[in-house]
């Protein structure tokens, strides 16, 4: 009996040992090269025309580097899947992408702690980094080092349907502040019986803007959460007065950027969509009815803001660090994100804002009359970018490592609290403010 | 060799094999990690112990609470459907109305929804709940003369809609279990009643439910399981873990946000630990107040 229980525990012990081992860590290893000298970089990205884009990149980077040729293999998964296969590769440093595209609301997961997985940029930013817009790379960076290139500065932009407006007699010109927006909303809710703007409650975008432009933040320089300050409950209270009043309701889909969205929007059922200047591509893509009828405008300002916009949304692309072949990727991805030709096709090719300024500049980009969206718009983007260009600030709570548990908390709970249930703002941020506070253990 | 490949006293243990390896790699050790992990702080690559800090956080998360009482709310009303329910389809299967081809039918489209994938189902069930007033459920809603309903914005509508779920999924497989019970009963039983004079009714309450008991169990402790550790029908209805309010978020649905979704693997493991501890804590009670564990008597 004694020989065959050590007979059986060493076989289980042999076994366990075995897969163990098989789980291990291994080392970066050295770069593979294919048969004919190029290098295959695998990349992810969660959306398809990224996808597009990232492909005619490596097409041009294999025309000016016939010696270091890429053959670029992008998966394209759903959102959240892509982030959550990140998020399990990351932890167990195993079947990892070389390149990676990051949403900004999910970046500050993968820069935590002292040891990020990704590889550090700053090296392969450093030719292009005087002409992007600063703000931008501060939102993927931490501790002075660069972790993901921005693809767009998604300033705050609002899309009026002009021929729904004026059929209620309401010039969009003169709306500059967010009383004005108020006032309009109003009168052409009052007039249609329709909505005018959107109360997100599945997206948070407005309430950050209107914070900043009130001169406020959602979590304060030493990091912690402070979403019940005087500025957070004056934004919020500023959207619930106006929902209350009319002026802004709640959407199909909890977002503009939705596909019920979309049809209600197509339909005409909301006449002024503040977003991010991304949206263009939306538009043109999911709502052919209205090409012709948009304008595009300066988002509404507080009276007498410094900051008059900021960049909504994003998307860093990184490389993680255990990529065998991260210096070349780190390279074209530079080269793919930063250059002054990668900003030209960011604009001709999915419609975004560039980070490179200089892009904004170049009329002959800017107005091409060939352009989808400026045919589809009838005001020209880039007229308004530069209108509001000095007045972009950077919202620090966006690059703040806890910045996804409060934007998770916010989209699901707060939001929905305010804007569905009629729960008075005050009550309904300080609940925030304490549910925050336990679950990051501030 | 000959004599160790061919001894009678490790035959068994060698046919056993296989399944203690299976458990100890990807259960034992996971479950004893999990364990260590609930009382650390992971990051990449590092992971600091950090005592009960982890469990002191859960006891103290409103979130957490409302993700197990939606659990358990979840988990006792598909007990309340999905028992009585199944059995009675199942009963009325087992009796003689009907032709057997008309059985045999209604059998088969029953059990039809558990083999489908619940990924497809979610979206077909989130696109029937839709919000528009030309989604099916709101035309429903607008012939019974209330109308377009935001079915998945509601508590109590968002709830309704995942039972939806749980039923037309789970209503077949249980009455399946149940018919294979019933036609285990030897038929003499139900003679020697109908020759006393017994009704139907009570030949079902008296012969068939006693009989079906080991069955019940066995359906009962799957079903706490099931409706404790439910997640993917609540990721799928609300296209992914966040729901209004968190009204459809279950525990295993918490787990996944804050491990995979926020990178907390530590906070995430004591959920996950104390999801089993529930889970162990209830069917066992429930396995002993049932008396599975006594020898059988009869």
């Amino acid at each position: 009996m004694t020989r065959l229980r050590t007979t059986v525990s060493m076989l289980t012990a042999a076994l366990a040992v075995t897969a163990l081992a098989a789980c291990g860590g291994s080392q970066p290893e050295a770069p593979v090269k294919n048969a004919d000298g190029s290098t295959t970089l695998n990349m992810w990205t969660f959306a398809d025309v990224h996808a597009t884009y990232y492909e005619e990149m490596a097409e041009r980077w294999n025309e000016a580097n016939p010696d270091q040729e890429i053959q670029l293999e992008v998966t394209v998964y759903p959102y959240d899947d892509m982030h959550n296969k990140l998020q399990l590769a990351v932890n167990s440093g195993e079947g990892l992408p070389d390149v990676v595209d990051i949403e900004v609301n999910k970046f500050a997961n993968f820069v935590k702690g002292g040891n990020p997985p990704l590889l550090d940029l700053t090296e392969a930013a450093a030719p292009y980094k005087d002409d992007v817009v600063q703000a931008r790379l501060d939102l993927y960076s931490k501790d002075g080092k660069i972790y993901g290139f921005p693809t767009h500065v998604g300033a705050f932009t609002t899309f009026y349907n002009t021929e729904a407006l004026e059929g209620a007699g309401i010039d969009y010109t003169t709306i500059k502040t967010w009383d004005d927006f108020q006032e309009a909303g109003v009168k052409y809710h009052e007039e249609t019986g329709k909505a005018f703007g959107v109360a997100s409650t599945s997206v948070m975008f407005l309430e950050p803007l209107i914070t900043a432009q009130l001169g406020g933040q959602y979590i304060d320089a030493d990091g912690t959460v402070q979403v019940n300050s005087p500025e957070v409950v004056e934004a919020l209270s500023m959207m619930k007065d106006m929902q209350d009043a009319g002026a802004v309701s709640t959407i199909p889909g909890g977002s503009p950027d939705s596909e019920e969205a979309y049809g209600a929007i197509n339909d005409g059922d909301y006449a002024a969509i503040v977003y991010p200047a991304w949206y263009t591509s939306r538009f043109v893509d999911y709502m052919p009815d209205l090409e012709g009828k948009v304008a595009i405008a300066p988002a509404p300002v507080v009276e007498g803001a410094e900051v008059q916009t900021i960049g909504g949304g994003g998307t860093g692309a990184a490389v993680p660090a255990v990529s065998p072949n991260k210096d070349l990727a780190a390279q074209w991805l530079a080269f793919a994100k930063l250059s002054p030709e990668a900003n030209v096709a960011v604009w001709e090719v999915l419609g975004f804002d560039p980070v490179n300024m200089a892009v904004w500049e170049d009329e002959e980009v800017t107005k091409n009359p060939d352009n989808k969206f400026n045919k589809y718009f009838q005001t020209n983007l880039f007229d308004v970018l530069n209108e509001v260009k000095d007045g972009i600030g950077h919202f620090e709570s966006f690059s703040d490592p806890n910045w996804p548990t409060v934007d998770d908390t916010f989209r699901t709970v707060t939001l929905n609290e305010i804007y569905e249930n009629g729960t008075p703002v005050q009550e309904a941020l300080d609940q925030t403010q304490a549910d925050l506070q336990n679950q990051l253990g501030q | 060799m000959k004599q160790l490949l061919y001894s009678k006293r490790l035959a068994p243990y060698f046919f056993i094999l296989p399944f203690l390896v299976t458990l100890a790699v990807f259960w034992v050790v996971p479950l004893g990690r999990s364990f260590v992990m609930s009382t650390q702080e992971v990051l990449y690559g590092q992971a600091t112990f950090i005592g009960l800090d982890n469990y002191e956080r859960l006891w103290q998360d409103r979130i957490f609470w409302q993700a197990l009482f939606n659990s358990l709310r979840y988990m006792v009303l598909t007990l309340v459907l999905l028992i009585p329910i199944p059995l009675a389809l199942a009963a009325l299967i087992n009796s003689n109305i009907g032709s057997a081809r008309i059985k045999g039918f209604f059998k088969a489209s029953m059990f039809v929804p558990a083999l489908t994938s619940v990924v497809v189902a979610g979206i077909v069930f989130r696109l029937i709940f839709a919000e528009s007033d030309t989604a099916i459920m709101n035309q429903v809603a607008e012939f019974f003369g209330f109308g377009p309903v935001r079915w998945l914005r509601g508590d109590v509508t968002g709830l309704v809609a995942l039972l939806a779920i749980a039923l037309w999924r789970w209503t077949g497989v249980n009455m399946m279990y149940f018919l294979a019970g019933m036609q285990a009963i030897p038929t003499e039983y139900y003679e020697a009643a109908s020759i006393d004079g017994a009704s139907r009714f009570r030949q079902f309450l008296h012969i068939t439910i006693p009989n079906l008991r080991p069955t019940i169990v066995y359906v009962v402790t799957i079903s706490v399981y099931g409706g404790l550790a439910m997640f993917l029908e609540s990721f799928m209805l609300y296209a992914g873990n966040n729901s209004p309010n968190n009204q459809g978020l279950t525990v295993v649905g918490y787990l996944y946000r804050k491990g995979i979704e926020e990178n907390d693997l530590g906070f995430a493991s004591a959920v996950g630990v104390v999801l089993l501890v529930i889970v162990m804590a209830i069917n066992i009670s429930y396995l002993v107040a049932s008396g599975t564990f006594r020898k059988e008597a009869a």
